[in-house]
């Protein structure tokens, strides 16, 4: 199982209506349908990804998530998921406006910057991490806006926005999650919150 | 090369020939969009692959501005020009006949079989010529509605088709939504582009100004070559991109041993564009050209629907494969966006994607392991899910 998907698979209700975005080959959408029997879409940045997901029988286009959600209308979707992805996002401030205006809740998971070996890597190399989470050198990373499980929570006043929960969690060896209650912000591996809008 | 030898390793539909179908005999003749009548309405036809007794494995094809019913396979054994469409329709092709029954049918106002310009006005015993009305892309998908109820369908699992054919396809879905259950639409738009319609006037302008073309009454004699052709060699260019243009022609020139440049030294694109024209005249009907690219101009769902793309797509039923080429510049890419943005908007099921291709606006006539996958996997889900509905 890749990272989260179990969290996510605990969070989302049976047949919600379900907007993954960064979805890759769709898999994570396919365990949804298969297992909370959801209505799934995705939105792929690559054509091989929106292909796979074609294979599968999901439904995604190819888009930038940075400019494609605009003409949803509030409110469209009961989950919009941001699994791993947030921090790929050039304006993760207007993606997290869009997400929270267009799904009645959303869910956030990304690697945590503040991870005690990250933190070290950083302290001791003084270089940019590289590790199993962030398994990139900085000059082809994909992750351009990197943040910590405080950051996000510093974003929920900034923005305004309910944490309805905090799932942090580190990932064992044997594939699954395991949570992290206990100073998430340097123990946890990835940050996992679930999000809706104040007014709601 | 290669991809070509592997297009062909899978098989093609062999022989075929041309079905007709006749209707609309006065009283019932056909409706236009505009309220004209026309009738009787012949549509020429092709079927590839067998209907199940369920009856729920028919596509329809449809065609773009100079294509006909000759979607795949052969007219004899001597034939060297396969169909339009034959690098995906075939046994174990994208559009697969051991799997489906696919039909194509001639656009009416077309050429190549169904009624259009060339045919017998009963009204005179002469060929209609101008005095063929206007047909809008609504009404080549109303003629063929009676086509699909005469072969006995109810609902087509697809309808497909690149450039006008995406219309037409676009169209089916909003047309007759309880009919289609899924619409594949490559390289298409909601509207033809400003720069589009100009193209398709420069066109016309050289069929009008050609002597020949004589109001469009030539049938019995000289037809206008000139015109034609140079319509054709327009289009051309509009079908590629720059860049493949510059790889397949360059600056060569035909005769590559001539040393001195002179006015009649031929470069090699100017020889292809040429050779087009010919080639084009040789099957084409000039006043078939100004019905069909003036009802590419006129086709726009937004101004049928007030304005708003969304309100165009409100009621389909379909799911949707929506295709485009990164260097289509004659259909370009945002013209697919535009109408997967209105499909999500009213919650529909839409795969798209943007083909990294340097073949411009022709790309969907071209062999693609890409197009070919996306296709043989959204029409095995769709089919898939579609049997399961019932």
């Amino acid at each position: 199982m890749t990272v989260g998907y179990d969290l996510v698979l605990d969070e989302i209700p049976e047949q919600a209506k379900v907007l993954d975005l960064g979805c890759g080959d769709g898999s994570l959408l396919v365990m949804l349908q298969e297992k909370k029997k959801v209505k799934g879409f995705g939105v792929e940045i690559s054509e091989e990804g929106v292909s796979l997901c074609v294979e599968k029988g999901l439904y995604c286009y190819q888009a930038d998530i940075d400019d494609g959600l605009s003409d949803y209308k509030d409110n469209s979707f009961d989950y919009v998921i941001l699994n791993q992805t947030i921090q790929n996002t050039k304006r993760p401030d207007y993606v997290i406006n869009e997400v929270l205006r267009i799904g009645k809740k959303a869910i956030i998971s990304f690697p945590n910057f503040a991870y005690i070996s990250t933190r070290s890597y950083l302290m001791f190399k003084g270089t940019m991490p590289v590790n199993e989470l962030l398994p990139y050198e900085w000059y082809e990373s994909p992750n351009i806006h990197l943040l910590t499980i405080s950051d996000m929570k510093k974003m929920a006043v900034a923005f305004e926005f309910k944490i309805l929960e905090e799932k942090n969690f580190s990932y064992t060896k044997k594939g699954k999650s395991k949570l992290v209650k206990c100073f998430p912000n340097l123990l946890a591996q990835y940050g996992f919150f679930v999000i809706e809008k104040m007014d709601q | 090369m290669n991809k070509n030898v592997k297009q062909a390793e899978k098989g093609s539909v062999g022989i075929v020939e041309i079905q007709y179908f006749t209707f609309g005999h006065a009283p019932d003749e056909l409706i236009l969009s505009n309220g004209d009548k026309l009738g009787p309405v012949t549509i020429a036809y092709e079927t590839y692959g067998t209907l199940n007794s369920e009856k729920n494995n028919a596509i329809l094809l449809n065609h773009a501005l100079s294509g006909s019913s000759h979607a795949a396979g052969y007219y004899s054994s001597t034939d060297k020009n396969p169909g339009w469409w034959d690098a995906y329709v075939g046994p174990g092709k994208a559009f697969d006949t051991d799997i489906y029954f696919v039909i194509c049918s001639n656009v009416i106002s077309g050429c190549s079989g169904s009624t259009g310009p060339s045919s017998i006005n009963p009204a005179t015993g002469k060929p209609y010529g101008l005095d063929f009305p206007m047909i809008t892309i609504s009404d080549m998908v109303n003629a063929q509605y009676h086509l699909i109820k005469h072969l006995g369908i109810d609902k087509l699992l697809a309808v497909s088709g690149g450039s006008m054919g995406g219309m037409q396809a676009l169209q089916w879905t909003i047309s007759y939504p309880e009919m289609v259950n899924s619409c594949i639409a490559i390289a298409t738009s909601a509207s033809l582009s400003a720069q589009g319609i100009a193209f398709n006037e420069v066109g016309r302008q050289a069929i009008f100004n050609d002597p020949s073309w004589n109001n469009g009454k030539y049938y019995d004699g000289e037809v206008p070559r000139a015109g034609l052709s140079l319509a054709r060699m327009i289009g051309h260019i509009t079908y590629l991109s720059e860049k493949h243009m510059h790889e397949k022609f360059g600056r060569n020139f035909q005769d590559s041993g001539a040393k001195v440049k002179n006015l009649s030294s031929e470069y090699s694109v100017e020889s292809y564009l040429r050779h087009q024209g010919i080639k084009f005249v040789e099957r084409f009907d000039a006043n078939s050209y100004i019905y069909i690219t003036r009802a590419i101009d006129h086709f726009d769902l937004k101004e049928d629907y007030g304005g708003n793309l969304t309100f165009a797509f409100e009621n389909v039923e379909a799911n949707f494969l929506v295709m485009s080429f990164t260097t289509d510049w004659l259909y370009p890419s945002d013209n697919s966006r535009e109408i997967v943005r209105a499909l999500r908007v009213n919650g529909k099921n839409v795969n798209y994607t943007d083909i990294v291709t340097d073949n411009g606006h022709d790309a969907f006539l071209l062999p693609s392991d890409v197009i070919e996958k996306n296709i043989s996997n959204f029409l095995r889900s769709e089919f898939r899910k579609s049997i399961k509905q019932v």
